[in-house]
């Protein structure tokens, strides 16, 4: 493991953060997506505060890396994340899903600071990242594409003709992550619309897959240092499934598909932020046992 | 005029109008190293072999995924290329829809789409293959400019001014060759901006794509053996449309015949009868196109003649209007 304690501690620090101020946005919204918002939150903590090369300052810089959440629903998280980041102010968060605010339920690219694609829609993230990386190529660019879907997006097919465009152009600058929460609005995915095996299915497809626990912060950190590596040559590209709970870091939601979309009263509000404080007790000391 | 690209007559009747696309395309990809061709296993069929013999490592070839095709357009786009993608306008209009609508032009990103083998052109492939409802379906779509070029000089025309104007296009052409509408590509082509291939004061025909030619053709007999006056408009853009142009067709010649290659519902026809509407001031008024059905199947002019939107349809839908009351205003200027 290449990532110190220190670091780690820190990275646990802003996730912490960053799901207390989810959880806070949530309320402000009156509602919100917190299950799939908490399922991916250590990966956009890892993305935004230690591998993504951007510019808060010059936030459309050409060299950028580029992130694109496939799931937009998540921008109930990902704001957060972009305006602590610095990006927008984070005031905003107040008006989130607002009448009249820039920042809706799902990221408006053209509005929001930060955000490289408007997703919302199932299905489109995937291609958009392969048309990213293509360009990197095309234009003799280094930047790396980091895409998120969730799993039971799956089920649109056109992630699947992105992903056979990632496998043929061999976009290894490409770096695709499942949020594998196994949870979907009408229940758990291998009910609604199997998924598994699904780390085969990626492996048939051409991926370097690798499944590991992405609400774990050091192993999304050895993972997307090994997608990098890989990324300097071009070569299989990587897939990383993220094996995730739905509504993770809150104990009373967490693994409950119905907790996709919920409204929070007062009282749920200071038993959730509660629930954050034990979960990072919890992470705080995971990381001082086995960091190094 | 946009400058640099130019085509003799000998293209115009030798090479069909997708062809001059790619050649259009393969200048423009040679000047600027942000251009790229995206093509959905239709690299043949949408003519990219000039630009496949220029320039081979920016033609994208993503397979038969229309929706795959439009998200990596706007990945490129979004990340500073100007991609050109390229396929059968039933696919590019349906198939990719949500994503026409969502990664490009809600996004607003700078690309551009050749949307082949319109209307009934590939007309013995069938309804699969039938695009009678992109321009409905195009139109309503915030950000996107909408071309519906008449000849293969037109093709040329609107690609240069695709390029030359950041946003989203949609640029409609036919599949084989069209019949020659100009005598060169300098006639003075301007997106938004109908142009009048035939003069005329007792009634209007505005037509766009391989209509217009036969209005034209319609208007040259009309004269002759009824002596009416008729005015062709080639409203070669759909969106945004020419409301100056319609409005003073209202006003000179108070009827308007619509034709186009396409249903009538939504398309050319509605886009017209919208402005005529809201200007306050009513018209006869007659749309010529396909009836809310599925067309049949043969080759395109057996169709066009069939749904009457050749030159006989027209000339037949010309005597009738110009038989049609409407209600007399001796004072219109107040209205405008």
């Amino acid at each position: 493991m290449s990532l110190k304690k220190d670091e780690w501690l820190a990275l646990e620090k802003k996730a912490h953060e960053l799901r207390k101020l989810t959880l806070q946005t949530t309320s402000w919204a009156g509602s919100g997506h917190i299950g799939g918002g908490m399922s991916v939150l250590d990966l956009l903590t890892v993305l935004y505060h230690k591998y993504l090369n951007i510019k808060v300052e010059d936030p459309q810089w050409d060299d950028r890396d580029r992130f694109i959440l496939s799931k937009g629903h998540a921008a109930i998280a990902y704001a957060p994340v972009l305006c602590d980041k610095g990006f927008n102010d984070p005031e905003m968060l107040k008006t989130f899903n607002l009448s009249g605010s820039k920042m809706g339920m799902h990221l408006d690219s053209n509005k929001v600071v930060g955000v490289d694609a408007s997703t919302g829609s199932l299905g489109h993230g995937v291609s958009i990242a392969a048309g990213t990386a293509l360009a990197a190529r095309i234009l003799g660019k280094d930047y790396l594409t980091y895409v998120v879907t969730g799993d039971g997006e799956l089920g649109e097919g056109s992630n699947w003709e992105g992903f056979m465009t990632i496998n043929h152009y061999q976009l290894s600058n490409c770096i695709t992550f499942i949020d594998r929460n196994k949870c979907m609005i009408d229940g758990p995915t291998e009910e609604v619309m199997k998924l598994e095996p699904l780390a085969d299915k990626m492996t048939a497809f051409g991926f370097n897959t690798v499944v590991i626990n992405g609400n774990h912060i050091d192993e999304l950190c050895d993972a997307i240092d090994a997608a990098i590596e890989r990324s300097k040559e071009k070569c299989a590209p990587t897939c990383i499934i993220l094996d995730t709970l739905k509504g993770a870091g809150i104990k009373d939601i967490a693994g409950d598909y119905h907790c996709h979309y919920m409204a929070l009263d007062d009282e749920t509000f200071d038993k959730y932020n509660k629930q954050l404080d034990e979960d990072y007790a919890e992470r705080v000391a995971r990381a001082e046992k086995e960091g190094k | 005029m946009a400058g640099g690209f130019v085509y003799n007559a000998i293209d115009q009747t030798e090479v069909a109008t997708a062809e001059i696309y790619g050649k259009a395309l393969a200048d423009i990809i040679m000047k600027d190293p942000k251009v790229v061709a995206i093509t959905a296993d239709l690299a043949k069929s949408t003519k990219l072999g000039d630009v496949l013999k220029v320039c081979p490592e920016r033609v994208i070839n993503v397979g038969i995924a229309e929706q795959d095709m439009f998200g990596v357009a706007a990945g490129m786009a979004r990340a500073g290329c100007i991609p050109f993608l390229s396929g059968f306008s039933a696919f590019t209009s349906m198939r990719a829809c949500d994503q026409l609508h969502t990664d490009i032009c809600y996004q607003n990103v700078n690309a551009k789409i050749i949307a082949t083998h319109a209307g009934t052109s590939f007309g013995q492939a069938g309804s699969t293959h039938h695009a009678i409802t992109d321009l409905a379906i195009t139109r309503a779509m915030p950000n996107l400019t909408v071309i519906v070029p008449a000849d293969g000089y037109e093709t040329a025309n609107a690609v240069n001014a695709a390029y030359e104007n950041v946003g989203p296009y949609y640029i409609r052409i036919n599949r084989g060759f069209d019949r020659v509408l100009y005598d060169t590509q300098d006639y003075g082509f301007e997106v938004g901006k109908a142009v009048e291939v035939h003069s005329g004061t007792d009634i209007t025909v505005i037509a766009c794509g391989s209509c217009v030619f036969q209005a034209r053709e319609a208007a040259k007999f009309l004269e002759n053996s009824d002596g009416l006056s008729v005015r062709v408009l080639n409203m070669h853009t759909i969106k945004p449309i020419d409301k100056d142009a319609i409005i003073k067709a209202v006003l000179d010649t108070r009827r308007i015949i619509t034709v186009e290659d396409h249903s009538t519902i939504g398309g050319l026809g509605s886009a017209v009868a919208e402005v005529v509407v809201e200007a306050g001031k009513g018209c006869a008024f007659k749309k010529l196109g396909h009836p809310d059905k599925f067309a049949p199947i043969g080759l395109q002019e057996d169709i066009m003649a069939e749904v009457g939107i050749d030159s006989n349809g027209i000339i037949a839908a010309v005597r009738e209007v110009m038989k049609a009351d409407f209600e007399e205003d001796d004072n219109w200027d107040d209205e405008f």
